[in-house]
């Protein structure tokens, strides 16, 4: 593994009595593909929520590109390179797809001040409109930049669903399940776009397709009942008798 | 000093208790319908002036409190059916909007009726006097009102824990969607609630009538009480609403009579004079913002 | 696209320097047919539309509902007043003073209000608004249960504000200065990323936009501004009077803003304006005119859900589709 860019340090999350993470510990290192996999209710989301910022750990540390993140709220992490994905489609339904990424290309501009402008009409901002445009071509939205984000179809709202994070441009992408939902060509499609986006970001994915999941990570993790059962290739992690077991029936592995 | 705390805990208890009335029916209403019903408020008043007409007429306080209840159920049927029903899908803002518009009618209509003088509401003569307890005497109307309370409180949490119709309430208050699904007749199921929880505001009114002022208005301030309340509780939580009022009462009581005293122990005379009362009138609003500050859902949140 | 946009919002720039032009001759007018009491009475409607235009830029832009704006237009109103208590006349401290004091006080009102949400913001608004009402009248040197009463109007350099039309005048002025100022500020980027908030609050906070942070300004902007309105209202009556500051001042604003629209710009003037002359006119015929009033209100809910300013907007889309 090359150096570590997101570390996860002995997280633990309860609800009430229900104990959805118990000391969860792995890395991501700079630059691969790292799979979350595990079955229903194993706590990938939850851990995701934790990463993101969404929810505070009860427990442990997240350490991010050397910084412990812990406490900071979501949209400070987004801000020091880290972007997600929902595993439901949150978009702007109500906006075009170009004023849905002009959003997250503005939300990227590090300085404060950028958003807090008060006075300047937003109409005439260029450069900001150029580039939403090229993201919405690069993930193969271009020429419907007009359309409103609510009447995509479910396939090209999941794909805007991940635009949106990468117009951030991110060092880390959380992508949890991009293919929720989709049918097999449009998986085929994702599978190929986060194939191409490997090539410039590190990205923790949690999804359920098996078939992807081993096309795509470099490594995994499995999460079993809120614990982390092993960390490793796909070919230790298939070997593994713990997943094994807990997978078991299922003929993928 | 023990007694005078003693007995301002029992005012606290009392007054907590009729507060109860009010927030009970307005967290259902709440809690279930999603409804904010701000004019709640008005049937406790019009409750109080039922029960006060009533009872100068018929000469007998218990049928004026019995006619209060009845009527005002009547009255809160007759409301839900004619125009709440349609705001329930609405968003909380026509709800505030439609529901003002009843307070300036129902208190233009009370004063049309009974014009602009408080009119006057007395507690029945067996009840007048003090009885002695432990040692020291409280009013013997006020213990009533504490057994109503008691009363009331235990019949409805009996009722919503136990009863198929408090069980359908319930079920309405954490999920509406899923208690249409079971195929309950919702329409008449808010009806009922509403009928009820009007039947308890106009109790409220009846009972603290002969305490309080019996005047145009009295729902207003009473309202907001009643709403820091189940705020406090959690909203849609019957138990949540119990523990606020009791909360809330004693609190407010209890404030208002040693704050001012405690200020003075450590104070100058005249920073404390000044600050006791202004910090009393303000405690519970304190209480309610230092809650939510902590649990932003109330103390018992009925939904997941 | 943006040239269409462009070019009806300059048609509704000018529409509105039109309708401010007409309001500014109102005083003359009224003098010469002999009603000068009503400009007076014009003013007073004049500080409502601030008041309610401040509250739904917070309800309708910020998407906040909040309940205790009286607070905030109480507070600026006692802020004057207790100036003037200790001697400080000039409308150039103390009503930037009392837009300052609204404006810390909604600071720190909205960033605890601001971790609830739906409902339990509604009340805990509420709650502070409460507070600040209780601590009003329990202060005896504020004037308790009657309010803190001002010898005479504010200085405001070499204009005579206890001439009615002059105070007419400025209070027109204020409320056309805010008004511009809002209409900038929703066109701005600040404007933008407040509506995609409300929009999608999560998403949002996903791309990076720290969310309590804009709409805690927001709260604020609109804060400041009722602030201004309470340092107008205090000079009209020469009173700063707790009913200011208690619930139903909370709700009266809440309604004009809803009458009028919530979320359009004009739609909290409209909604005074609106309600307040349906009061005077009611007031005029029937004692009962309360009821009256509700019945209005009530034909609004029902046939109107969206607001006056909405209705005459609709009018007007359809006026510039048959062009």
């Amino acid at each position: 593994m090359s150096e570590a860019l997101l570390t996860i340090d002995g997280v633990s999350r309860h609800f009430g009595g229900v104990t959805a993470l118990s000391e969860v510990s792995f890395a991501v290192g700079a630059g691969e593909v790292h799979a979350l996999i595990g079955p229903n209710g194993a706590g990938k989301t939850t851990l995701i929520h934790q990463i993101s910022g969404a929810q505070r750990p009860d427990a442990g540390r997240i350490v991010f590109a050397g910084e412990d993140v812990t406490a900071l709220p979501m949209h400070a992490r987004v801000q020091r390179g880290m972007a997600r994905s929902w595993q439901i489609t949150n978009v702007f339904n109500r906006l075009t797809l170009l004023d849905n990424v002009v959003l997250a290309v503005k939300g990227r501009q590090r300085d404060w001040g950028s958003g807090f402008r008060f006075w300047k009409p937003v109409d005439d901002e260029q450069a900001l409109i150029d580039e939403a445009r090229g993201w919405l071509t690069e993930v193969g939205l271009g020429g419907r930049e007009r359309t409103l984000a609510g009447s995509l179809a479910h396939g090209e709202q999941r794909q805007l669903e991940v635009v949106l994070a990468l117009a951030t441009k991110p060092k880390l992408l959380l992508l949890d399940e991009p293919m929720a939902g989709t049918g097999p060509e449009e998986s085929e499609r994702m599978v190929a776009l986060i194939e191409k986006l490997a090539r410039h970001v590190t990205i923790l994915l949690v999804e359920h397709d098996m078939d992807a999941v081993f096309r795509l990570a470099d490594r995994l993790s499995v999460l079993v009942g809120g614990r982390l059962v092993c960390t490793g290739s796909p070919d230790e992690v298939r070997a593994h008798p713990e997943v094994r077991r807990a997978y078991l029936g299922e003929e993928i592995l | 000093m023990t007694q005078l705390i003693l007995e301002q805990a029992l005012n606290g208890l009392q007054f907590g208790l009729m507060l109860f009335l009010l927030a009970a029916g307005l967290t259902l209403v709440f809690g279930i319908m999603d409804m904010i019903n701000l004019a709640h408020g008005s049937l406790y008043m019009v409750g109080a002036y039922l029960a006060a007409a009533v009872a100068a007429a018929s000469g007998s306080f218990v049928i004026g409190v019995l006619a209060a209840v009845a009527g005002t159920m009547a009255v809160g049927a007759l409301l839900e059916l004619a125009v709440l029903r349609r705001l329930y899908t609405r968003d909380h803002l026509s709800q505030v909007l439609a529901t003002f518009a009843l307070i300036l009618i129902a208190n233009e209509a009370v004063r049309a009726i009974w014009g602009d003088q408080p009119v006057m509401l007395n507690a029945p003569e067996a009840l007048s006097g003090p009885v002695e307890i432990a040692g020291f005497s409280y009013p013997a109307f006020r213990l009533l009102i504490i057994a109503v309370g008691v009363l009331v409180a235990l019949a409805l949490y009996i009722a919503v824990a136990k009863t198929r119709v408090g069980m359908w309430v319930r079920a309405g208050a954490s999920n509406r969607e899923m208690t249409e699904a079971l195929g309950i007749n919702v329409k008449r199921l808010f009806t009922l609630v509403f009928a009820v929880g009007a039947g308890l505001c106009a109790l409220a009114g009846a009972m603290l009538g002969p305490l309080l002022a019996v005047q145009v208005g009295m729902g207003e301030s009473i309202l907001i009480l009643a709403f820091v309340v189940i705020v406090i509780g959690g909203i849609g939580s019957i138990r949540g609403a119990l523990v606020g009022s009791l909360l809330v009462g004693v609190v407010d009581t209890l404030g208002r009579a040693l704050l001012p005293w405690l200020l003075r122990s450590f104070l100058p005379g005249e920073v404390a004079a000044h600050l006791g009362p202004a910090l009393a009138a303000i405690l519970i609003y304190v209480l309610m913002a230092a809650i939510l500050f902590w649990k932003p859902a109330g103390l018992f949140p009925a939904r997941g | 696209m943006s040239g269409a946009i462009y070019r009806q919002s300059t048609r509704r720039r000018l529409l509105a320097a039109g309708v401010f032009a007409l309001l500014a001759l109102l005083p003359p007018v009224l003098q010469a047919f002999g009603q000068e009491f009503y400009i007076s009475f014009a003013a007073r409607v004049l500080i409502f539309a601030l008041a309610a235009t401040s509250l739904n830029f917070i309800v309708g832009f910020g998407g906040m509902v909040a309940f205790g704006h009286a607070a905030f237009f109480g507070a600026g109103a006692y802020t004057v007043a207790v100036l003037m208590e200790s001697g400080v006349a000039s409308a150039a401290i103390a009503w930037p003073a009392a837009i300052v004091v609204a404006a810390v006080l909604a600071l720190g009102i909205g960033f605890v209000s601001l971790r609830t949400r739906g409902v339990y913001f509604i009340m805990i608004t509420l709650a502070f608004a409460q507070m600040i009402y209780y601590l009003a009248i329990s202060m005896k040197t504020w004037g308790g249960d009657d309010g803190l009463s001002l010898a005479v109007r504010s200085t405001f350099g070499p204009l005579d504000l206890k001439n009615d039309a002059t105070f007419y005048w400025v209070t027109l002025a204020c409320l056309g200065l805010c008004l511009c100022l809002l209409d900038r500020i929703t066109h701005a980027r600040f404007g933008r990323v407040l509506q995609a908030i409300r929009e999608n609050e999560s998403r949002m906070e996903g791309l990076g936009y720290p969310v309590l942070g804009y709409k805690l300004l927001c709260f604020v902007i609109g804060a400041a501004m009722a602030g201004l309105a309470g340092a107008l209202i205090a000079n009209h009556g020469q009173l700063a009077s707790p009913n200011l500051l208690q619930w139903t001042q909370s709700g009266t604003l809440l309604v004009m803003v809803i009458v009028g629209g919530v979320g359009a710009l004009y739609g909290g003037a409209v909604g005074a304006v609106v309600l307040l002359l349906v009061e005077e006119v009611l007031a005029h015929y029937t004692t009962h005119w309360h009821a009256a009033l509700g019945l209005i209100l009530l034909l609004v809910v029902f046939r109107a859900p969206k607001g006056i300013a909405a209705w005459v907007h609709g009018l007007f889309a359809r006026a510039e589709k048959h062009e």
